[in-house]
């Protein structure tokens, strides 16, 4: 429910976001004659509720129906419906509200580790982890990572700790769609994966000095 | 068995070995440790065992109508086993639907044997229902081994199937906003070390296509096709999908047409 409810608000925030919106409505291009309603069916008929994972996580939003056609996402013609996007997703981002960024970076490297979490065998109420390894490579000595994502090695070293970086990563791992509308990252914050104390441990692990991120002694790449 | 616990023995060295192998080098050794263990069981795939199970339960009398299933038509007439699997999924004019192994095995299962799906789709991958469905599976690819897969959908449900594929391929949702392609829409791309096959093309969906069923060293199982949907389902972190379901059929037609050409390795043997 909460998550319906959820993205009951974000359809409103990008229904608020411009009158441009319904006009520039890309059709589902799946070539002239797709057939919406079998496909509908096809979801319906296909699905069952287990443990947390209900069938109510195939209602798509806005983002996911738009990103799910990526060759008209990545259109030129799609351009400034990319751009409401990445608008109605940054509107979601709740920053820190004691107004620090970083936690301990100890604690975001385990969760940077975890995988678990939302799958229909994961218990309610357990904390999710990351999955950041699955497709970031973080700390050097963590061999077994992932290359959907980039490589995030010497990350606070190579950008500093001002403001507006820190920012723009508390919003890339809050609703990484803030940034690049069809975006592999899951929208942490928002859809509720991680909490904010989480999300600080994780700014820490990108950003503290001591963390392995932005140690020196770092194989080359 | 013992070739078995020898080569499970084997290939934890091998990994072993690998884990202390220089970084650069890291991905590359995994690879080839993997390779040169499924060199080593070539005449030793413990999907063997699977196989001859499955061929008794093929043959044996079973259900209401104490029928065996070696009637059954696979799409090449029926009692056809040989090759029949690199042709599937297609078209079957009795049922008028696209159906995969599996969910054909059902329809003979129910036709000649008499026999309810219903427990079969119903019972967990580990139960002694979906057991005979994976070992059935295991024996039927079995007969297909070093064919050319053959899947061009021709017949315009094969089409449209093919088509509901592709959008279920890229359909996102979830919490994640997960879709298939969000791992294996893109080439050369991995999840921790786990290299991640390019099914829109070719050769990547003959890589996760025409392995499978396969033999899983790490959990000691055998997984049909269906089992490992459903498990990249729930990675996905989507509801279940129902076993057999147009779902699983229309992304199992979608990685078969584009696998075509290529050859089946099946059952396959995985770490």
């Amino acid at each position: 429910m909460k998550h319906a409810m959820k993205h009951a608000a974000f359809l409103a925030v990008l229904l608020l976001a411009g009158p441009a919106l319904s006009e520039t409505k890309v059709a589902p291009s799946w070539g002239p004659g797709a057939d919406d309603a079998a496909f509908t069916r096809m979801l319906a008929a296909s699905f069952k509720d287990k443990g947390i994972a209900k069938v109510d996580r195939l209602t798509q939003d806005e983002t996911q129906a738009f990103c799910s056609d990526p060759e008209a996402a990545a259109s030129p013609a799609a351009a400034e419906r990319r751009r409401q996007i990445e608008a109605a997703n940054m509107a979601t981002v709740k920053w820190p509200s004691d107004g620090k960024w970083l936690g301990d970076w100890k604690e975001g490297e385990k969760i940077a580790q975890s995988g678990r979490g939302n799958t229909w065998t994961d218990k309610p109420g357990e904390p999710n982890g990351g999955n950041c390894y699955n497709c970031h490579q973080l700390s050097p000595t963590e061999i077994s990572y992932g290359t959907i994502g980039p490589s995030l090695l010497q990350y606070g070293a190579l950008r500093g700790r001002d403001e507006e970086t820190m920012k723009a990563a508390w919003a890339k791992i809050y609703n990484a769609k803030s940034a690049n509308a069809c975006s592999n990252m899951p929208r942490a914050g928002h859809m509720g994966i991680l909490g904010e104390t989480q999300i600080k441990h994780l700014m820490a692990l990108l950003f503290d000095p001591n963390s392995p991120v932005n140690s020196k002694s770092g194989p080359a790449q | 068995m013992d070739r078995v616990s020898v080569g499970i023995a084997a290939f934890l060295a091998v990994s072993a070995a690998v884990a202390t192998a220089a970084y650069a080098q890291q991905k590359d050794a995994a690879q080839e440790g993997i390779e040169a263990y499924r060199e080593a069981l070539q005449d030793g795939n413990p999907a063997e065992l699977f196989e001859l199970s499955g061929e008794e339960l093929w043959k044996t009398p079973a259900g209401p109508k104490k029928a065996s299933l070696e009637k059954c038509d696979l799409g090449l007439g029926p009692g056809v086993v040989k090759g029949a699997y690199a042709q599937l999924p297609r078209y079957f004019a009795d049922t008028d639907r696209v159906q995969d192994l599996e969910s054909r095995l059902l329809t003979c299962m129910e036709t000649l044997q008499g026999k309810d799906p219903k427990p079969y789709v119903e019972a967990s991958f580990t139960a002694p229902p979906k057991e005979e469905m994976i070992a059935l599976a295991a024996y039927i690819s079995g007969q297909s081994k070093d064919d050319p897969i053959t899947v061009k959908p021709k017949h315009p449900k094969e089409q449209a199937m093919y088509d509901l594929g592709k959008r279920m391929f890229y359909y996102q949702g979830g919490p994640y906003d997960f879709a298939c392609a969000t791992c294996h829409g893109q080439e050369g791309t991995r999840i921790r070390l786990q290299d991640l096959p390019y099914i829109p093309g070719q050769k990547g969906a003959a890589a996760g296509w025409g392995s499978w069923p396969a033999y899983r060293v790490s959990s000691g199982q055998m997984w049909s096709m269906q089992w490992r949907l459903n498990d990249c389902f729930r990675q996905q972190r989507f509801p279940e999908p129902v076993y057999t379901s147009d779902a699983t059929i229309a992304l199992s037609m979608y990685m078969a047409a584009n696998a075509s050409g290529e050859t089946m390795k099946t059952p396959g043997i995985k770490r």
